[in-house]
């Protein structure tokens, strides 16, 4: 059939390819800067903190002294600050967060449901700088006048809670801390909440349980090591916290047991001081600091998102 | 007899630990309950407080002047409050193009492969104390220049933005159904036009939501300006001279020893929270738009 084959319609020119490939390889860069730019902050860091890392090598982490005066530098009281005040703020925030995320989960009216879940999102939308106006202003004075007082009434006879109480504290960095990482703790154990299945709730129900039964039996230990992925996230924040915590923390570089006694860490010695820095040596020192934050932050949050990604709810913690 | 079974069991339901179980029950839903009221708390607490204190703060002059030399009352955050609007501007300019192409790349090209550590690396940048991006724009833009500057406070800002844009537009691009692709290119047009012209315009709500979304968050940022814009009580005659932002003016007025300062901080914060507030209505209007249609 010769004539079938004539009426091929003859397709018009495709014109060039350059311009799809030049489109394609543009996108592949685009993507490719995430990995560019995580490269890059190591190298800046470290090339920030060269003059501390050779004059210092790993004893500047396990140095307390931090003397501009005198060029001497260590990181301990920051390590020590940051850890402290992050742990207070995860103590605080998972039992919280998760018990939001089971309120949310299992017990609220749908009504309702929606609303919280705004209201939780508001929060995370304040600013740290707002935080911390807000910390200096009306939290401290409350920290100080009553909540201190009565925690050093109580337990004082702990070394936690003893010494002179100034407000500015471990502790009031501890708590505001806590409060910004609230967030997002509740909405990704609400995450890993949801992603429980119906049938675990029913078949508890089925046995007789009661309906904190059900929680603590079906729920909780189903989720777990999700759970403990988010609070290991929340940890991740907390850590980088900077500003909020630099006006309440006191921002004094001791290593004190009494949570009342001012403390100072990574990110807030790193906001205060950096432009002040006099020599050279003071600057590197604080980039080495910058360069331990880093190094943490990100060994914490590919463990977050590990432990998340292995619960195969890929996505839980994209905006946050 | 399966009474007597039952009976002397150790799980054999008892009037008295049947009351404990329904009583431990009831507590901790009460328990639950305060929790999720704890957990809101902060928010009414701290926006009650901005408008108490920021509101009485508020006048004309806050949006027209600029900052008074210590000890002098009055004066305004005109210069913030426009600085704060030209790093948003520079940001996005920094960081919607890079993550659009990137979301693009994500959702139109790449091997699952690959997208795999592409998204995993996006979502540990994500987690970067933002105090990190002031340092290492410091080191870029501000030391080669000798100066700190509008522009550094902006690429710092614009770097943050690029994670979040990127997953947020890889996220709405593969909702586009693929029969809009395949129609597109049956049609003889070339990919690059049928992403641009089809999948990105099908999707574009979605995608100026994640930009506003990004911007909201950069927005209150102080941590990354620090070194970078380092703040500016004047006007800055270009964008090569260290500009004024509100966080930064916030943070400098809060922690100083002057009480008309503190309640111009109290101001700026409010102005600060409406604008972020704002953009996250402007976003959920958007989304609900979205999702009407």
């Amino acid at each position: 059939m010769p004539s079938a084959q004539a009426s091929v319609p003859v397709l018009p020119p495709l014109g060039s390819r350059a311009p799809d490939s030049t489109f394609k390889w543009a996108a592949f860069a685009a993507a490719l800067v995430i990995l560019a730019l995580i490269a890059l902050v190591g190298l800046e860091l470290y090339y920030g903190a060269r003059l501390a890392i050779a004059k210092y090598g790993i004893g500047f982490l396990v140095s307390s002294a931090w003397d501009p005066v005198s060029d001497q530098y260590g990181a301990l009281p920051f390590i020590f600050g940051t850890l402290v005040s992050s742990l207070l703020a995860l103590l605080i925030a998972v039992p919280l967060g998760v018990a939001t995320a089971l309120f949310l989960t299992e017990l609220a009216p749908f009504r309702i449901r929606q609303p919280i879940i705004v209201i939780v999102e508001m929060l995370a939308a304040v600013p740290s700088v707002v935080f911390g106006l807000w910390g200096i202003f009306v939290l401290i004075p409350w920290l100080r006048d009553h909540l201190f007082v009565w925690l050093k009434h109580t337990l004082g006879f702990l070394p936690l809670f003893q010494g002179p109480i100034y407000g500015v504290s471990m502790l009031a960095g501890g708590i505001i801390v806590a409060i910004m990482i609230l967030p997002i703790v509740t909405s990704i154990s609400r995450e890993i909440l949801r992603s429980v299945p119906g049938l675990q709730r029913e078949a508890a129900y089925a046995l007789g349980a009661t309906r904190w039964e059900v929680i603590r039996i079906a729920v909780l230990s189903y989720a777990r090591r999700g759970l403990f992925g988010a609070a290991v996230l929340g940890l991740g924040r907390a850590l980088g916290e900077t500003m909020a915590v630099t006006m309440v923390i006191g921002n004094r570089p001791e290593i004190s047991a009494s949570l009342f006694a001012p403390g100072y860490t990574l990110a807030s010695v790193i906001a205060n001081e950096f432009t002040e820095a006099t020599s050279d040596l003071y600057l590197n020192a604080l980039f080495e600091l910058g360069l331990v934050l880093f190094a943490v932050t990100i060994l914490i949050n590919v463990a977050a998102q590990l432990m998340l990604r292995s619960m195969g709810s890929g996505g839980v913690a994209k905006v946050h | 007899m399966p009474d007597a079974v039952a009976l002397s069991s150790p799980f054999a339901p008892s009037p008295a630990r049947e009351r404990w179980r329904r009583a431990k029950s009831a507590g901790m839903t009460v328990v639950l309950c305060l929790c999720a009221v704890a957990v809101m708390a902060p928010l009414f607490l701290v926006v009650y407080f901005l408008v108490r204190q920021g509101a009485s703060s508020l006048d004309w002059n806050f949006f027209t002047q600029l900052p008074k030399p210590a000890g002098e009352s009055g004066g305004g955050m005109a210069n913030a409050i426009v600085g704060t609007i030209t790093l948003l501007a520079m940001a996005a300019t920094v960081g919607v193009p890079i993550g659009v192409l990137g979301g693009i790349y994500l959702a139109e090209y790449g091997s699952e492969g690959a997208n795999v550590w592409i998204r995993f690396a996006a979502d540990v940048l994500n987690g970067v104390p933002s105090i990190i991006w002031g340092m290492v724009v410091y080191l870029l833009l501000v030391v080669p220049f000798k100066t700190f500057s509008a522009y550094a406070g902006g690429v710092a800002l614009g770097l943050m933005m690029i994670p979040l844009v990127m997953r947020t537009t890889e996220e709405v691009l593969v909702l586009v159904p693929q029969s809009y692709r395949e129609a597109a290119l049956a049609l003889g047009i070339a990919r690059w036009k049928v992403i641009v012209i089809i999948v990105l315009r099908t999707a574009l709500k979605g995608v100026v939501t994640g930009v506003l979304v990004a911007l909201a968050r950069v927005a209150g940022e102080t941590a990354p300006l620090l070194f970078t814009a380092l703040g500016n009580n004047f006007w800055n005659r270009s964008l090569s001279e260290p500009i004024s932002a509100l966080p930064l003016q916030i943070f400098a007025y809060a922690i100083s020893p002057y009480d008309d300062w503190h309640r111009q901080a109290w101001a700026g914060a409010l102005v600060l929270m409406a604008m972020i507030l704002g953009l996250n209505i402007l976003v959920r209007l958007l989304s609900n738009w979205r999702n009407n249609q």
